[in-house]
């Protein structure tokens, strides 16, 4: 039941606490983000943009709304309707803002065990996982500890995890934020090759506006509601791909 | 991928040095049940490995190796005459402290029967039994005598003709075998001085009694050696050893002989239970409390050391946990580090103790039945130690590998 969307949320509402201490961190926000799509989510500290990542990214429930993943209705409520762990292992990949490689593992071993806790043999995690190193040109550095590799090549593994499965949706938290400005273009670049090559969904929550032009679309988070970037309206008018923008709603 | 043993290979130095603490740790609880081991060994080895069926010792005593008995030492030839008695042999068993080198060295002093009994028995290791029923002995290594040593105890020196190995006392000293008459002359040695006197004494007591006045004749041999004086009672031995015919049960001996009032009788198996249950109880006990104790605070200790290693690896728990990894995963890489941690501390405790309970002043004997029951408690108290770190990586949430 595949609708060409990689998420969709409808009136997703997060709340904090309750009576007097209720914050209310994420309000009604309504997004739908195509396969192939490249969105960022800009937006001040406290805005709300972690907590839409978490909630889309089936960590933290929301309290309200619904979230479909890949057409497949996820979670009503607060209530999942499936088991959002090995939900998450198939069709979710994660980037964050420090490469957030597993230290004990090896590159290529950071990139398998993504596949192997989703019941792939060694040898074919192997595999998989030195394609996608190749593809992401830190092949060389296959067996090198993390802590052996540059900021830059960190987030290529790291990128190659989220990848792994095949994921309907790569979520990108800040993932250029330890980075200077022409690796971090890189990597903005990466995920808009992925994206475009692989037909995978990526959000990436910025504080980089330099790279914006990388991007298919552009949010802005502001108390927890998500509106459309004036920035991006501007930018999409001579976009290619201007229809298709025009129906990815955003409330 | 092992994600247990890609940790440990990480981490390589503090696992090391983890196990090796752990190492130690129950390398002493080893050594304690060791200890404990070779407590009842040594306590018991006389008794075993003299062959006896039924002890004869002094009446309402436990035996020499429990308390002071003496039995007079023609008691041998009372013991001949029961019906069903094949051998009876006098037993000598005192111990002794003198100085070697400046060093103390307290000697566990063993009466042979001569001739029946001339130490071929023994687990000789170097030398020969004894030839001769005066100034041999045969000592065993932990005395550190060498052979064709002589050593001055009392009036007379003896030769060390014999050596054996791990023949030990019940209070941890070195054995060494004499003749009956050696072992006694040892034991009753008196200085000369002492001697003239008492032979004075008796002299003077004599004259002063009516007796002495009227038989003159008395009163010289009142002067003489006391084994000389026929109204002097024969050498106190500690006990006499008896073995049965064989068709006759050591019970319906032990029944004859218990008719007789100034002796108890003892079988070997219940000598030996007097003394499991005399000298050695309390050691026992305080040992077992001490196993227990070590083992307790072993687990104590590798829980929290498990407990600081998960605590380590919370934020990659996390990821796992972030990038869809199954619970069992996780846990079960916790717990292998455990059973690991477990396993090759043990190991350590075994090689580090096959090297050092050697050298230490009392046995300490490693049973299998030992070393497979603490191999066991060390796997229960893994798979417990690691319950702690397990609940603490169950808790972790998955967005906590968001928070950098």
């Amino acid at each position: 039941m595949d609708n060409g969307y990689a998420i969709e949320t409808e009136g997703l509402t997060k709340i904090y606490g309750s009576g007097n201490t209720e914050v209310v961190a994420m309000r009604d926000v309504t997004v739908k983000i195509r396969r192939g799509e490249v969105v960022a989510l800009l937006g001040p500290s406290g805005s709300g943009k972690s907590t839409f990542l978490t909630a889309v990214g089936l960590i933290n429930p929301p309290s309200a709304g619904r979230i479909l993943i890949g057409g497949e209705l996820v979670m009503d409520g607060p209530k999942a309707l499936m088991e959002t762990r090995s939900f998450r292992r198939r069709y979710i990949g994660f980037v964050f803002q420090k490469s957030n490689l597993i230290p004990f593992l090896s590159a290529i071993e950071n990139v398998q065990i993504a596949l192997e806790v989703n019941n792939w043999s060694a040898s074919a995690s192997r595999r998989r996982a030195m394609e996608l190193l190749e593809y992401l040109g830190v092949s060389d550095r296959a067996d090198q500890s993390p802590a052996t590799l540059s900021g830059g090549q960190q987030q290529r593994v790291a990128v190659a995890r989220a990848l792994a499965n095949q994921p309907s949706i790569i979520l990108a938290d800040e993932p250029t934020a330890a980075l200077d400005g022409r690796l971090g273009r890189q990597v903005m670049e990466l995920f808009r090759k992925l994206a475009h090559e692989q037909g995978t969904g990526v959000v990436v929550v910025t504080h980089d506006h330099r790279a914006l032009d990388v991007f298919d679309t552009v949010y802005e988070m502001e108390d927890g509601v998500i509106r459309r970037s004036e920035t991006d309206a501007m930018r999409t008018i001579s976009s290619p791909v201007e229809d298709d923008q025009k129906e990815r709603g955003a409330t | 991928m092992n994600l247990a043993v890609k940790d440990i290979r990480h981490n390589f130095g503090r696992f090391a040095l983890t196990t090796v603490g752990v190492g130690m740790l129950l390398m002493i609880v080893m050594g304690m049940s060791g200890i404990y081991r070779g407590i009842i060994e040594d306590a018991t080895l006389l008794v075993d490995e003299s062959n006896a069926d039924l002890w004869i010792v002094q009446r309402n005593t436990r035996g020499p190796f429990a308390e002071v008995s003496r039995v007079p030492a023609n008691l041998v030839h009372r013991a001949l005459a029961v019906p069903g008695v094949e051998t009876a042999r006098e037993f000598v068993y005192h111990t002794i402290q003198r100085e070697r080198e400046g060093k103390p060295i307290r000697i566990a002093v063993v009466g042979l029967s001569w001739p029946t009994d001339k130490g071929e028995s023994l687990p000789l290791v170097a030398g020969r039994a004894l030839a001769r029923n005066h100034f041999e002995m045969i000592a065993d290594r932990r005395l550190g005598l060498p052979l064709g040593e002589r050593i001055r105890l009392g009036k007379e020196s003896y030769t060390v003709v014999g050596i054996t190995e791990n023949m030990i006392g019940s209070a941890g000293d070195g054995l060494a075998f004499f003749t009956v008459a050696d072992a006694l002359d040892i034991q009753f040695d008196i200085p000369g001085e002492a001697v003239r006197l008492e032979r004075q004494a008796r002299f003077v007591r004599g004259t002063l009694s009516d007796l002495g006045r009227k038989q003159p004749a008395l009163t010289e041999t009142a002067f003489k050696l006391p084994w000389e004086i026929p109204s002097l009672g024969p050498r106190q031995i500690s006990a006499v050893m008896v073995n049965v015919l064989p068709g006759t049960t050591p019970q319906s001996v032990a029944a004859v002989l218990a008719g007789w009032s100034d002796v108890s009788v003892y079988t070997a198996e219940g000598q030996r239970e007097l003394l499991l249950l005399g000298p050695v109880e309390k050691v026992r006990r305080q040992i077992g409390l001490f196993r227990v104790l070590l083992t307790i605070i072993a687990g104590i200790i590798m829980a929290l050391i498990l407990y600081t290693l998960t605590l380590d690896k919370l934020h990659d728990i996390a990821l796992l946990k972030l990038i869809g990894a199954p619970n069992r995963r996780i846990l079960g890489m916790i717990l292998q580090q455990a059973l690991l941690l477990g396993v090759v501390g043990y190991g350590i405790a075994f090689l580090i103790g096959l090297r050092i309970f050697p050298r230490f002043p009392r046995r300490v004997i490693l049973t299998d039945g030992d070393l497979m029951q603490l191999a066991a408690i060390v796997l229960v108290i893994s798979v417990l130690s690691s319950v702690l770190g397990i609940w603490k990586a169950i808790r972790v949430e998955p967005n906590e590998a968001l928070s950098g």
